[in-house]
Protein backbone atom coordinates (compact mmCIF):
# COMPACT_ATOMS: atom_id res chain seq x y z
CA UNK A 1 0.00 0.00 0.00
CA UNK A 2 3.05 2.03 0.59
CA UNK A 3 4.18 1.50 -2.48
CA UNK A 4 0.95 2.58 -3.97
CA UNK A 5 0.87 6.44 -2.75
CA UNK A 6 4.77 6.86 -3.37
CA UNK A 7 3.84 6.15 -6.78
CA UNK A 8 0.56 8.49 -6.98
CA UNK A 9 2.70 11.16 -5.25
CA UNK A 10 5.67 11.08 -7.99
CA UNK A 11 3.55 11.14 -11.17
CA UNK A 12 2.12 14.34 -9.29
CA UNK A 13 5.64 15.79 -8.49
CA UNK A 14 6.74 18.67 -10.54
CA UNK A 15 9.32 18.39 -13.48
CA UNK A 16 11.00 22.34 -12.46
CA UNK A 17 9.65 23.35 -8.97
CA UNK A 18 10.92 26.65 -9.47
CA UNK A 19 9.67 27.83 -12.69
CA UNK A 20 6.04 29.13 -12.89
CA UNK A 21 3.92 28.05 -15.82
CA UNK A 22 1.45 30.79 -17.66
CA UNK A 23 -2.17 30.44 -16.06
CA UNK A 24 -5.23 32.71 -17.68
CA UNK A 25 -7.73 33.95 -14.90
CA UNK A 26 -11.14 32.62 -16.74
CA UNK A 27 -13.12 33.96 -13.69
CA UNK A 28 -12.80 35.51 -10.24
CA UNK A 29 -16.08 34.33 -8.21
CA UNK A 30 -16.96 36.13 -4.59
CA UNK A 31 -17.75 33.86 -2.42
CA UNK A 32 -18.11 35.69 0.92
CA UNK A 33 -17.20 40.13 1.53
CA UNK A 34 -13.77 38.36 2.04
CA UNK A 35 -12.98 35.65 0.40
CA UNK A 36 -12.80 34.49 -3.51
CA UNK A 37 -11.93 31.80 -5.74
CA UNK A 38 -9.95 32.42 -9.16
CA UNK A 39 -11.14 29.88 -12.26
CA UNK A 40 -7.66 29.12 -13.69
CA UNK A 41 -6.66 28.05 -17.21
CA UNK A 42 -3.37 27.20 -18.80
CA UNK A 43 -1.81 29.56 -21.30
CA UNK A 44 0.13 26.99 -22.99
CA UNK A 45 -1.66 23.73 -24.41
CA UNK A 46 1.30 22.01 -23.40
CA UNK A 47 0.36 22.45 -19.51
CA UNK A 48 -0.75 19.46 -17.99
CA UNK A 49 -3.29 20.03 -15.12
CA UNK A 50 -2.70 16.90 -12.00
CA UNK A 51 -2.58 16.98 -8.41
CA UNK A 52 -4.18 15.01 -5.52
CA UNK A 53 -6.96 16.40 -3.15
CA UNK A 54 -5.04 18.21 -0.61
CA UNK A 55 -2.03 19.67 -2.49
CA UNK A 56 -1.06 23.50 -3.01
CA UNK A 57 0.10 25.69 -5.59
CA UNK A 58 1.98 28.41 -5.51
CA UNK A 59 0.61 31.61 -7.07
CA UNK A 60 2.52 34.04 -8.17
CA UNK A 61 0.83 37.51 -8.63
CA UNK A 62 3.64 39.37 -11.17
CA UNK A 63 4.94 42.72 -9.42
CA UNK A 64 3.28 41.67 -6.15
CA UNK A 65 4.95 38.20 -4.81
CA UNK A 66 3.70 34.74 -4.22
CA UNK A 67 1.53 32.44 -2.00
CA UNK A 68 0.59 29.14 -1.16
CA UNK A 69 -2.96 28.10 -1.89
CA UNK A 70 -4.67 24.91 -1.80
CA UNK A 71 -6.43 23.75 -5.10
CA UNK A 72 -10.03 23.83 -4.43
CA UNK A 73 -11.18 22.40 -7.62
CA UNK A 74 -12.28 18.22 -8.22
CA UNK A 75 -8.94 16.08 -9.08
CA UNK A 76 -11.02 14.56 -12.35
CA UNK A 77 -11.05 18.02 -14.29
CA UNK A 78 -8.12 18.39 -16.00
CA UNK A 79 -8.82 21.92 -17.93
CA UNK A 80 -8.65 24.07 -15.33
CA UNK A 81 -7.94 24.96 -11.99
CA UNK A 82 -9.94 26.67 -8.98
CA UNK A 83 -8.22 28.04 -5.89
CA UNK A 84 -10.45 29.82 -2.92
CA UNK A 85 -8.73 32.02 -0.98
CA UNK A 86 -9.47 35.32 1.78
CA UNK A 87 -7.83 38.73 1.10
CA UNK A 88 -5.74 38.67 4.25
CA UNK A 89 -2.03 40.47 2.47
CA UNK A 90 -0.65 42.00 0.16
CA UNK A 91 -0.70 39.59 -2.49
CA UNK A 92 -4.30 37.95 -2.11
CA UNK A 93 -5.60 41.28 -1.77
CA UNK A 94 -3.78 41.90 -5.34
CA UNK A 95 -5.08 38.89 -6.52
CA UNK A 96 -8.81 39.67 -5.54
CA UNK A 97 -8.43 42.86 -8.08
CA UNK A 98 -7.39 40.23 -10.81
CA UNK A 99 -9.71 40.58 -13.45
CA UNK A 100 -10.56 37.51 -16.34
CA UNK A 101 -8.19 37.66 -19.59
CA UNK A 102 -5.06 38.73 -16.58
CA UNK A 103 -2.54 36.21 -16.07
CA UNK A 104 -1.31 34.63 -13.10
CA UNK A 105 1.95 32.52 -12.29
CA UNK A 106 1.39 29.06 -11.22
CA UNK A 107 4.08 26.71 -9.33
CA UNK A 108 2.81 23.44 -8.33
CA UNK A 109 1.42 20.80 -7.27
CA UNK A 110 3.22 20.62 -3.87
CA UNK A 111 2.74 18.28 -0.49
CA UNK A 112 0.98 15.67 0.83
CA UNK A 113 -2.95 14.71 -0.16
CA UNK A 114 -6.02 13.36 1.72
CA UNK A 115 -5.99 9.23 1.95
CA UNK A 116 -8.51 8.98 -0.22
CA UNK A 117 -7.41 6.48 -2.49
CA UNK A 118 -6.07 4.08 0.22
CA UNK A 119 -8.89 4.13 1.97
CA UNK A 120 -11.50 2.09 0.27
CA UNK A 121 -14.69 0.88 2.39
CA UNK A 122 -14.20 3.08 5.17
CA UNK A 123 -16.28 5.78 6.54
CA UNK A 124 -15.89 9.20 5.50
CA UNK A 125 -15.75 12.14 8.16
CA UNK A 126 -14.35 15.19 6.35
CA UNK A 127 -14.59 18.57 9.43
CA UNK A 128 -13.81 21.85 7.88
CA UNK A 129 -13.73 25.28 9.45
CA UNK A 130 -14.13 28.52 7.98
CA UNK A 131 -12.03 28.77 4.65
CA UNK A 132 -10.56 25.41 5.62
CA UNK A 133 -13.53 23.91 3.30
CA UNK A 134 -11.47 25.16 0.24
CA UNK A 135 -8.98 22.20 0.83
CA UNK A 136 -11.38 19.76 1.28
CA UNK A 137 -13.41 20.09 -1.58
CA UNK A 138 -11.15 18.81 -3.86
CA UNK A 139 -11.85 15.28 -1.78
CA UNK A 140 -15.22 15.56 -1.67
CA UNK A 141 -15.45 15.52 -5.63
CA UNK A 142 -13.62 12.88 -5.48
CA UNK A 143 -15.21 10.88 -2.61
CA UNK A 144 -18.72 11.53 -4.52
CA UNK A 145 -17.05 10.43 -7.53
CA UNK A 146 -16.24 7.55 -6.49
CA UNK A 147 -19.19 6.95 -4.26
CA UNK A 148 -19.86 3.16 -4.21
CA UNK A 149 -15.76 2.75 -2.72
CA UNK A 150 -16.59 4.04 0.33
CA UNK A 151 -19.26 3.70 3.34
CA UNK A 152 -20.89 6.62 4.46
CA UNK A 153 -20.09 10.16 3.99
CA UNK A 154 -20.21 12.79 6.40
CA UNK A 155 -19.15 16.63 5.68
CA UNK A 156 -19.68 18.56 8.91
CA UNK A 157 -18.81 22.74 8.32
CA UNK A 158 -18.53 25.23 10.49
CA UNK A 159 -18.67 28.65 9.48
CA UNK A 160 -18.57 32.46 11.53
CA UNK A 161 -21.92 33.28 10.46
CA UNK A 162 -25.08 32.48 7.37
CA UNK A 163 -23.13 35.14 5.07
CA UNK A 164 -19.61 33.65 5.55
CA UNK A 165 -20.21 29.57 4.70
CA UNK A 166 -18.38 28.50 1.35
CA UNK A 167 -19.56 27.25 -1.38
CA UNK A 168 -23.53 27.49 -0.72
CA UNK A 169 -25.12 26.86 -3.92
CA UNK A 170 -23.35 23.40 -3.75
CA UNK A 171 -23.62 22.87 -0.06
CA UNK A 172 -27.30 23.04 -1.00
CA UNK A 173 -27.27 20.59 -3.59
CA UNK A 174 -25.19 18.09 -1.39
CA UNK A 175 -27.60 18.26 1.57
CA UNK A 176 -29.81 17.49 -1.01
CA UNK A 177 -28.19 14.36 -2.12
CA UNK A 178 -29.68 10.92 0.30
CA UNK A 179 -25.89 9.51 0.21
CA UNK A 180 -24.15 12.33 1.83
CA UNK A 181 -24.43 13.69 5.59
CA UNK A 182 -24.01 17.24 5.29
CA UNK A 183 -24.28 19.49 8.43
CA UNK A 184 -23.80 22.80 8.28
CA UNK A 185 -23.16 25.10 11.59
CA UNK A 186 -22.75 29.33 12.41
CA UNK A 187 -20.62 30.39 15.41
CA UNK A 188 -23.38 33.42 15.14
CA UNK A 189 -26.73 33.12 13.62
CA UNK A 190 -29.13 35.51 12.15
CA UNK A 191 -32.74 36.28 11.98
CA UNK A 192 -33.97 33.79 9.04
CA UNK A 193 -31.37 31.34 9.88
CA UNK A 194 -33.25 28.35 10.59
CA UNK A 195 -29.55 25.73 10.91
CA UNK A 196 -27.19 24.89 13.85
CA UNK A 197 -26.18 27.41 15.89
CA UNK A 198 -22.76 26.34 17.32
CA UNK A 199 -19.03 25.48 16.85
CA UNK A 200 -18.56 22.62 14.77
CA UNK A 201 -17.18 20.47 16.72
CA UNK A 202 -19.82 19.20 18.69
CA UNK A 203 -21.32 18.02 15.59
CA UNK A 204 -18.94 14.94 15.73
CA UNK A 205 -20.19 13.49 18.56
CA UNK A 206 -23.44 12.76 17.21
CA UNK A 207 -22.72 12.20 13.14
CA UNK A 208 -23.62 9.32 11.59
CA UNK A 209 -20.44 6.77 11.31
CA UNK A 210 -18.69 4.09 12.56
CA UNK A 211 -15.57 5.06 14.54
CA UNK A 212 -13.97 1.77 13.98
CA UNK A 213 -14.15 1.96 10.56
CA UNK A 214 -14.38 5.92 9.99
CA UNK A 215 -11.07 7.71 8.29
CA UNK A 216 -11.26 11.63 9.54
CA UNK A 217 -9.75 14.53 7.55
CA UNK A 218 -9.89 17.52 9.35
CA UNK A 219 -8.84 21.27 8.03
CA UNK A 220 -9.49 24.91 9.47
CA UNK A 221 -8.14 26.76 12.24
CA UNK A 222 -5.97 25.36 14.29
CA UNK A 223 -7.61 25.43 17.45
CA UNK A 224 -10.45 23.94 16.10
CA UNK A 225 -8.70 21.71 15.00
CA UNK A 226 -7.49 20.53 18.50
CA UNK A 227 -10.75 19.81 19.71
CA UNK A 228 -12.31 18.55 16.73
CA UNK A 229 -9.28 15.68 17.18
CA UNK A 230 -10.44 15.51 20.86
CA UNK A 231 -14.08 14.84 19.96
CA UNK A 232 -12.83 12.22 16.97
CA UNK A 233 -10.86 10.86 19.63
CA UNK A 234 -13.65 10.19 22.25
CA UNK A 235 -16.18 9.14 19.50
CA UNK A 236 -13.02 5.99 19.00
CA UNK A 237 -11.76 7.34 15.64
CA UNK A 238 -7.92 5.88 16.19
CA UNK A 239 -5.53 8.79 15.54
CA UNK A 240 -3.73 6.86 12.77
CA UNK A 241 -6.96 7.29 11.02
CA UNK A 242 -7.40 11.19 11.73
CA UNK A 243 -5.84 13.69 8.98
CA UNK A 244 -5.12 16.69 9.68
CA UNK A 245 -4.21 19.72 6.63
CA UNK A 246 -1.47 22.12 8.71
CA UNK A 247 -0.84 26.10 7.77
CA UNK A 248 2.51 27.34 8.34
CA UNK A 249 4.15 30.59 5.93
CA UNK A 250 5.25 28.60 3.37
CA UNK A 251 7.73 30.50 0.34
CA UNK A 252 9.50 28.53 -1.52
CA UNK A 253 7.19 25.25 -1.71
CA UNK A 254 10.11 22.31 -1.64
CA UNK A 255 11.73 22.05 1.34
CA UNK A 256 14.32 23.99 1.22
CA UNK A 257 13.86 27.37 3.09
CA UNK A 258 13.03 26.64 5.88
CA UNK A 259 9.94 29.34 6.49
CA UNK A 260 7.72 26.64 6.88
CA UNK A 261 9.49 24.46 9.58
CA UNK A 262 6.77 22.61 12.00
CA UNK A 263 8.97 21.18 14.36
CA UNK A 264 10.95 18.25 12.45
CA UNK A 265 8.93 18.48 9.64
CA UNK A 266 8.49 21.14 6.80
CA UNK A 267 4.24 21.46 5.83
CA UNK A 268 5.15 22.17 2.49
CA UNK A 269 6.35 18.93 1.76
CA UNK A 270 6.24 16.81 4.70
CA UNK A 271 2.41 18.00 4.70
CA UNK A 272 0.03 20.36 4.34
CA UNK A 273 -1.46 16.70 5.47
CA UNK A 274 -0.48 15.29 8.12
CA UNK A 275 -1.93 12.03 10.02
CA UNK A 276 -2.16 12.86 13.54
CA UNK A 277 -0.42 9.95 15.33
CA UNK A 278 2.66 11.36 13.64
CA UNK A 279 2.63 14.95 14.67
CA UNK A 280 0.56 13.97 18.35
CA UNK A 281 3.55 15.14 20.03
CA UNK A 282 3.91 18.33 18.39
CA UNK A 283 0.39 19.53 17.45
CA UNK A 284 -1.16 22.33 20.13
CA UNK A 285 2.32 23.08 21.23
CA UNK A 286 2.65 26.71 21.69
CA UNK A 287 6.52 26.65 21.15
CA UNK A 288 6.26 25.20 17.73
CA UNK B 1 -49.68 -0.68 23.82
CA UNK B 2 -47.31 1.77 25.87
CA UNK B 3 -44.16 0.60 25.62
CA UNK B 4 -41.67 1.71 28.32
CA UNK B 5 -39.37 4.38 27.83
CA UNK B 6 -36.40 2.70 29.90
CA UNK B 7 -35.05 1.21 26.18
CA UNK B 8 -34.85 4.79 24.76
CA UNK B 9 -32.86 6.03 27.63
CA UNK B 10 -30.45 3.20 27.79
CA UNK B 11 -29.22 3.51 24.42
CA UNK B 12 -28.09 7.05 24.85
CA UNK B 13 -24.90 7.91 25.55
CA UNK B 14 -25.98 10.04 28.93
CA UNK B 15 -27.68 7.20 30.53
CA UNK B 16 -24.76 4.89 29.64
CA UNK B 17 -24.00 2.15 32.90
CA UNK B 18 -26.23 4.04 35.29
CA UNK B 19 -27.76 2.01 38.08
CA UNK B 20 -30.94 0.39 36.92
CA UNK B 21 -32.78 1.47 40.16
CA UNK B 22 -31.76 4.75 38.95
CA UNK B 23 -32.83 4.86 35.39
CA UNK B 24 -36.26 2.91 36.08
CA UNK B 25 -36.84 5.80 38.63
CA UNK B 26 -35.67 8.42 36.15
CA UNK B 27 -37.80 6.84 33.27
CA UNK B 28 -40.64 7.06 35.76
CA UNK B 29 -40.40 11.04 35.72
CA UNK B 30 -40.01 11.10 31.56
CA UNK B 31 -42.60 10.99 29.20
CA UNK B 32 -42.78 12.02 25.80
CA UNK B 33 -43.69 15.03 23.68
CA UNK B 34 -44.25 16.86 20.46
CA UNK B 35 -43.83 20.37 19.23
CA UNK B 36 -44.34 21.76 15.86
CA UNK B 37 -42.09 24.36 14.32
CA UNK B 38 -41.49 27.84 15.83
CA UNK B 39 -43.13 26.48 19.58
CA UNK B 40 -41.93 28.34 22.33
CA UNK B 41 -40.71 25.10 25.15
CA UNK B 42 -39.72 27.90 28.13
CA UNK B 43 -38.84 31.45 28.11
CA UNK B 44 -35.92 33.22 29.91
CA UNK B 45 -37.00 33.56 33.61
CA UNK B 46 -39.51 31.09 33.83
CA UNK B 47 -39.10 28.63 36.35
CA UNK B 48 -37.16 25.68 35.74
CA UNK B 49 -38.62 22.71 36.69
CA UNK B 50 -38.07 20.09 33.75
CA UNK B 51 -35.23 18.80 31.63
CA UNK B 52 -35.19 17.52 27.93
CA UNK B 53 -33.90 15.13 25.62
CA UNK B 54 -34.48 15.40 22.20
CA UNK B 55 -35.20 12.80 20.10
CA UNK B 56 -35.57 14.55 16.77
CA UNK B 57 -35.85 17.67 15.68
CA UNK B 58 -33.62 21.18 16.33
CA UNK B 59 -34.49 23.51 19.50
CA UNK B 60 -33.26 27.19 19.35
CA UNK B 61 -31.32 28.27 23.15
CA UNK B 62 -31.72 32.45 22.76
CA UNK B 63 -31.72 35.49 24.64
CA UNK B 64 -33.58 38.23 24.04
CA UNK B 65 -31.04 41.34 23.29
CA UNK B 66 -32.24 44.97 23.60
CA UNK B 67 -32.98 46.18 19.89
CA UNK B 68 -31.92 43.02 18.01
CA UNK B 69 -35.02 40.48 19.80
CA UNK B 70 -34.54 36.98 20.06
CA UNK B 71 -31.19 35.89 19.68
CA UNK B 72 -29.90 32.65 19.20
CA UNK B 73 -26.92 31.25 20.91
CA UNK B 74 -26.65 28.02 20.22
CA UNK B 75 -29.06 25.45 19.30
CA UNK B 76 -29.55 21.60 20.92
CA UNK B 77 -29.91 19.12 18.50
CA UNK B 78 -31.16 14.86 18.30
CA UNK B 79 -29.28 13.26 20.67
CA UNK B 80 -28.61 15.85 23.06
CA UNK B 81 -29.85 17.36 26.29
CA UNK B 82 -31.71 20.64 26.61
CA UNK B 83 -31.92 22.55 29.59
CA UNK B 84 -29.63 22.64 33.18
CA UNK B 85 -30.91 25.81 35.20
CA UNK B 86 -33.12 23.53 36.90
CA UNK B 87 -30.02 22.22 38.62
CA UNK B 88 -29.42 25.30 40.76
CA UNK B 89 -31.37 28.16 42.51
CA UNK B 90 -32.85 29.97 42.06
CA UNK B 91 -34.29 27.34 39.57
CA UNK B 92 -35.28 29.73 36.70
CA UNK B 93 -34.26 29.39 33.02
CA UNK B 94 -31.02 31.29 32.09
CA UNK B 95 -32.41 31.13 28.32
CA UNK B 96 -35.55 30.40 26.53
CA UNK B 97 -36.02 27.90 23.83
CA UNK B 98 -37.66 27.87 20.62
CA UNK B 99 -38.35 24.91 18.38
CA UNK B 100 -37.12 25.34 14.55
CA UNK B 101 -37.86 22.66 13.04
CA UNK B 102 -40.65 19.78 14.64
CA UNK B 103 -39.07 18.74 17.57
CA UNK B 104 -40.01 15.12 19.69
CA UNK B 105 -38.85 14.60 22.77
CA UNK B 106 -38.57 12.84 26.32
CA UNK B 107 -39.68 15.45 28.91
CA UNK B 108 -38.20 15.04 32.74
CA UNK B 109 -39.95 16.40 35.73
CA UNK B 110 -36.80 17.85 37.35
CA UNK B 111 -38.91 19.30 40.09
CA UNK B 112 -39.60 15.83 41.14
CA UNK B 113 -36.12 14.46 40.66
CA UNK B 114 -34.57 17.11 42.38
CA UNK B 115 -36.65 16.49 45.51
CA UNK B 116 -35.45 12.60 45.03
CA UNK B 117 -31.77 13.77 44.78
CA UNK B 118 -32.00 15.28 48.02
CA UNK B 119 -33.09 12.05 49.68
CA UNK B 120 -31.06 9.91 47.74
CA UNK B 121 -27.53 11.37 47.48
CA UNK B 122 -26.28 8.11 44.95
CA UNK B 123 -29.37 9.07 42.33
CA UNK B 124 -27.55 12.88 42.73
CA UNK B 125 -24.23 11.88 42.18
CA UNK B 126 -25.10 9.64 39.01
CA UNK B 127 -27.58 12.65 37.48
CA UNK B 128 -25.04 15.50 38.59
CA UNK B 129 -21.96 14.30 37.05
CA UNK B 130 -23.60 13.17 34.17
CA UNK B 131 -24.53 16.94 33.71
CA UNK B 132 -21.52 18.31 35.02
CA UNK B 133 -20.27 16.47 31.44
CA UNK B 134 -22.87 18.33 28.93
CA UNK B 135 -22.15 21.72 31.10
CA UNK B 136 -18.05 21.05 30.37
CA UNK B 137 -18.92 19.94 26.53
CA UNK B 138 -20.95 23.54 26.00
CA UNK B 139 -18.67 25.75 28.13
CA UNK B 140 -15.74 24.47 25.67
CA UNK B 141 -17.35 24.78 23.05
CA UNK B 142 -18.85 28.47 23.99
CA UNK B 143 -15.36 29.32 24.75
CA UNK B 144 -14.49 28.61 20.91
CA UNK B 145 -17.74 30.32 19.68
CA UNK B 146 -16.03 33.89 21.91
CA UNK B 147 -12.54 33.10 20.05
CA UNK B 148 -14.10 34.05 16.64
CA UNK B 149 -12.37 31.52 15.10
CA UNK B 150 -13.34 31.99 11.47
CA UNK B 151 -11.98 35.36 11.62
CA UNK B 152 -9.49 37.20 9.72
CA UNK B 153 -6.85 36.35 12.08
CA UNK B 154 -7.69 32.57 11.95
Amino acid sequence: MGAMIETEIAEHRVSEPMIPELFRIERLKRETEDTFTLELVPVEETTKISFLPGQFNMLYVFGVGEVAISISSGPAETSRLEHTTRRVGVVTKAMGMLKPGDTIGVRGPYGTHWPVTEENGRDFVVVAGGIGLAPLRPVLYHLMAQRERYRNIVLLYGARSPEEILYKRELERWRGKFDLEVQVTVDRGASGWRGNVGVVTPLIARAPFNPSNTVALVCGPEIMMRFAAMELQKRGVPAERTYLSMERNMKCAVGHCGHCQFGPTFVCKDGPVFRLDRIAPIFGKGEI
Amino acid sequence: MIQSLEPVLKGHPFFAEMPEKHLEFITGCAKNVAFPELHTIFHEGDPANEFYFIREGLVSVELLVPNRGATTVQTVAEGEILGWSWVSPPYRWHFGARTLQRTRALVFDAKCLRTKCEEDHDLGYELLSRFVNVISARLDATRLQLLDIYGRND
